[in-house]
């Protein structure tokens, strides 16, 4: 056996649906935690159309049969996935996931570990940092219809990320993750928690990747983002699975008092990827700021439902999603802005605007509202339409040839939410993966221009 | 203004008293094979009529409450308690003179006969399940207008009015719609031949005056091509202890070039169960427009929807709806396009008063392969105390180039510099609030007729009463 064959993990390839294998050594609690999960799991319904959020979504898709847990990771495989994955330039700290295994970690500074930071995975700090496990992993309801889902998470959750970054602690290089899937028909249970203190400040990116083209696979992550009190939380998903995976991410973002949050969502990748965002402003003071951008194309499905929770007063979110469509492509916008009994001076935005560059694409918006307090400010919008001809016009009379100006429109409608990040190296990274995902796409572009 | 000029009296106060019932035919509490059979004997159906009915109430057994999305309140209605039909066991009077005394003294109260004088062209009075009073004026009769009640447009006009019913809202559309179908009575039929303008509105006005009772009128109207007509229609009940149902089915078919007005004012008593299926057809270049003002019951689900199905036809809805105390005002618009170029118009407005919750739930559809259909709509809400709700719910869906859609919704409080402008001026803190009301719905309220108008003003300041302070 080469050195290149030898496997860095092992562990018995079995279905998901199979139930809980053995995985590694877990608290006994956690163990009690995945076991009551997967009964969960079992007893919760599969969504259908007519759930009112999961309506429009091709819950067909949602067939698990086929994905297995677990499998092997030969070191050939892991050179591999090192080799790619290259996302910022300069980082704080980094973890590479294949599967469910973290195979590199690029550890924090010193320095900052001295401040108290805390950069480890998942299964370690169940142990060494239990309370705090405790008390936020995956303590916010999955309120947005994938509950089953959530369930089906944590019964099979075996690694991921815990951060945590005490009072006072700015860490000012972001913090990049890694998700791989690895071979076909493999699964992912990524998991993030994230936890600041007061005044603390960090960004996190992820990336999501497949190591194989067109392969299907099955990923299923949560993600916990704690904002303490006057914290500053910036997370960004990058996604790009390959065009065969079915992903379901459910993310909850709770903000304390003067806290602000924000998150930035590219989807670029999948057959079909579901996102949930649950912000829940908690204390007075507190902001959220929600974007997404989308390019769907070929047969791909993007369906976001968002929930916008003002529990407190004096707190303010401002969404934007953006979905640019072609091909047979479909998107679907769920969200919600609701303001709970007494949360008055609620000032909360919600805005999904869809560009539609095919006769086949379709775009399906669900702006809701629910207002339970009266001192409030809230509006919503969301459009759909198509190139601006006008707009296309006037880049032709400056010589600028069809597909390159229609590209140009597309981006720069894109590029809009990208910009508000407020984070350059993180929006120009964006930025590129767009670029690369058009770079595929201009055939098709090129043919309609005729 | 003086408010002999309104249309349709819609001062809830006013609708608020009762008769005693002498009704000769009554079918009875509880809803069976049996109870369709015997509404089809008194109405002497034909027999695809009787056919039709029993296939609604097939489909309403069959089909769950919509529980999944709407609300849970529609689990109080008990439809073993409900009568479903009651008619004092006449024909409907031509002329007001043979109205029995005490159902005239009934409409007399709530201002009918002086309003068919003063500009009606048309007037139909139901009284709990049957149609008590219909006239039509000479002159639009003349015209070959035809303005009857759904059992006499059924047996002597089937060449025209079966082609289109139950059509544009088939029986299993939803539960509601099934349970109409079964046990429909009353409502009005109307044709307008080609090119015939109606001048003056056509009007219905509904009453319940039985408890227990569930009222279920169907109406359908065919603008035939190049016609147009303008169709009003009121309603109250007196408030009973027990919940009463209305539970309506109205289907405009409007034929290329035509244009149909449909206004209703909804004034039910507070615990009434309004759940209306409403729906209108446009051909080429026709015109569907719903005027939609829900004041009053306990609950309403009503969401008026038009099908373009012709090139260039449009489609509009206006929606004013007001909730108090106890109620739950869950209103809204659905806009079909199945054309080219066709375009349509959402504008909703919402005052939550107390604990009162208004909810707007919407659809758009432009399905594939269309070119320029162009959608508006636009839902602001308005909350007036603490307590108050307001639920926004629209699902859009667009395919293809070629089309634009937009929506947008707001909500908000009246501003305090307003009022506290208003009150330097001397005006009271409630008298601000009610001019400030209806500022917000003023720039479609200016859209209704005239006599509509002032009525609703009226309405919103005396709903405002005791708002504040």
């Amino acid at each position: 056996m080469t050195k290149n064959e030898t496997a860095i993990f092992e562990k018995q390839a079995a279905p998901i649906l199979s139930g809980l294998g053995e995985t590694r050594e877990v608290p006994g609690w956690f163990r009690d935690q995945q076991r009551a999960a997967w009964k969960q799991f079992e007893s919760l319904p599969q969504p259908t159309r007519k759930d009112q959020a999961w309506r429009f979504a091709n819950v067909g898709l949602l067939d698990l049969s086929p994905f297995k847990y677990g499998g092997t990771l030969t070191e050939k495989e892991r050179v591999t996935i090192l080799e790619q994955s290259h996302g910022l330039e300069e980082v704080a700290g980094r973890m590479i996931f294949a599967g469910d295994e973290l195979i590199e970690r690029d550890v924090i500074s010193d320095q900052l570990k001295k401040r108290g930071v805390v950069f480890q995975s998942l299964e370690r700090a169940m142990v060494e940092h239990a309370d705090l496990f405790r008390k936020h992993f995956m303590s916010q309801p999955a309120k947005l219809g994938s509950a089953k889902f959530a369930s089906l998470h944590q019964a099979l959750v075996s690694s991921g990320t815990f951060l945590y970054v005490p009072r006072g602690v700015e860490i000012e290089l972001p913090i990049e993750i890694f998700h791989w899937l690895n071979g076909e028909n493999a699964s992912a249970f990524p998991h993030l928690l994230l936890v600041t203190d007061e005044l603390a400040k960090v960004t996190v990116i992820e990336h999501f990747r497949s190591v194989n083209e067109h392969v299907p696979g099955f990923a299923c992550g949560v993600n916990d983002l704690v904002a303490g009190p006057g914290a500053k939380v910036t997370y960004v998903c990058a996604q790009n699975w390959a065009d065969n995976v079915v992903a379901l991410q459910m993310n909850s973002t709770t903000v304390d008092h003067d806290a602000s949050a924000m998150s930035l969502n590219l989807h670029l990748g999948s057959r079909y990827s579901r996102f949930e965002s649950l912000s829940r402003l908690i204390g007075e003071g507190g902001r959220s700021d929600l974007l997404a951008v989308a390019m769907a194309k070929h047969e791909q499905e993007f369906d976001a439902r968002t929930l916008q929770d003002h529990v407190s007063p004096h707190t303010a979110s401002d969404l934007l999603y953006k979905n640019a469509l072609d091909d047979r492509a479909r998107t679907i916008f769920g969200g919600l802005i609701r303001v709970e009994p007494h949360a008055h001076f609620t000032d909360a935005y919600q805005k999904v605007r869809n560009l539609l560059l095919s006769d086949d694409a379709e775009a399906n918006s669900m702006p809701g509202l629910e207002i339970l307090a009266d001192n409030v400010r809230c509006t919503h919008g969301a459009t759909s339409g198509q190139i601006d001809e006008d707009e296309l016009f006037y880049l032709r009379t400056r010589g600028i040839p069809v597909p390159v100006a229609q590209r140009l429109i597309v981006a720069g409608f894109l590029d809009e939410v990208v910009q508000r990040l407020d984070h350059p190296v993180i929006s120009e990274h964006l930025h590129r993966m767009i670029e690369e995902k058009f770079a595929k796409n201009r055939g098709n572009l090129l043919k309609r221009a005729r | 203004m003086k408010t002999e000029t309104s249309a349709v009296d819609i001062d809830r106060n006013k609708g608020d008293f009762f008769y005693p019932e002498a009704h000769v035919r009554d079918a009875g509490a509880g809803l069976s094979e049996r109870t369709v059979h015997y509404i089809s004997d008194v109405k002497e159906d034909p027999d695809w009529v009787r056919e039709f009915r029993l296939r609604g109430l097939k489909t309403f057994l069959e089909k769950p409450l919509p529980t999944h999305w709407a609300s849970k309140d529609l689990e109080a209605i008990d439809f073993d308690k409900i009568r479903y039909y009651l008619s004092p066991g006449t024909e409907a009077k031509r002329s007001w003179d043979e109205v029995p005394d005490d159902i005239k003294r009934t409409f007399e109260r709530l201002g009918i006969p002086e309003q068919e004088r003063k500009f009606l062209a048309g007037v139909e009075a139901q009284f709990d399940s049957e149609a008590v009073y219909s006239n039509i004026k000479k002159a639009v009769g003349e015209q070959g207008v035809i303005f009857v009640g759904s059992t006499e447009g059924l047996k002597n006009y089937p060449e025209i009015f079966r082609k289109w019913f139950g059509k544009v809202i088939p029986i299993a559309d939803n539960k509601f719609s099934a349970l109409n179908s079964a046990v429909f009575s009353g409502g009005s039929f109307i044709y307008v031949p080609p090119g015939v303008k109606v001048k003056h509105p056509l009007q219905a006005y509904f009453r319940i005056n039985a408890e227990n009772f569930g009222q279920f009128e169907r109406t359908l109207i065919i603008a035939d091509e190049g016609s147009e007509v303008t169709y009003m229609e009121g309603c109250t009940a007196p408030k009973f202890n027990t919940p009463t149902l209305h539970s309506a089915v109205v289907e405009l078919v409007a034929l290329k070039g035509a244009k149909i007005q449909y206004i209703t004012v909804q004034n039910w008593a507070s615990n009434v169960f309004n759940l209306v299926t409403k729906r209108g057809l446009a051909q080429e270049n026709a015109e569907v427009k719903w005027i939609d003002c829900n004041i009053g019951s306990r609950l309403t689900m009503k969401y008026p929807s038009v099908i373009m199905k012709g090139r260039k036809a449009r489609g509009e809805v206006l929606s004013i709806a007001l909730a108090n105390d106890g109620q739950h005002q869950d209103t809204g618009a659905k806009m079909i396009h199945a054309a080219d170029e066709t375009t349509s118009n959402i504008i909703s407005k919402s005052i939550s008063i107390g604990k009162g919750r208004a909810t707007y739930r919407g659809l758009v559809h432009v399905p594939k392969h269309l070119k320029n259909c162009k959608n508006n709509t636009e839902c602001d809400a308005l909350l007036i105390n603490a307590t108050s709700r307001t639920d926004t719910y629209p699902a859009i869906t667009v395919r293809g180039t070629g089309n634009a859609v937009q929506h947008e919704a707001s909500v908000s409080q009246v501003s305090t510099d307003q009022i506290f402008y208003m009150q330097q001026r001397g005006l009271t803190e409630a008298q601000a609030m009610s001019l400030s009301v209806n500022g917000f719905v003023n720039d479609l309220v200016r859209q209704f007729p005239m006599e509509y108008s002032v009525e609703l003003k009226r309405l919103i300041e005396l709903e405002m009463e005791g708002s504040v302070g």
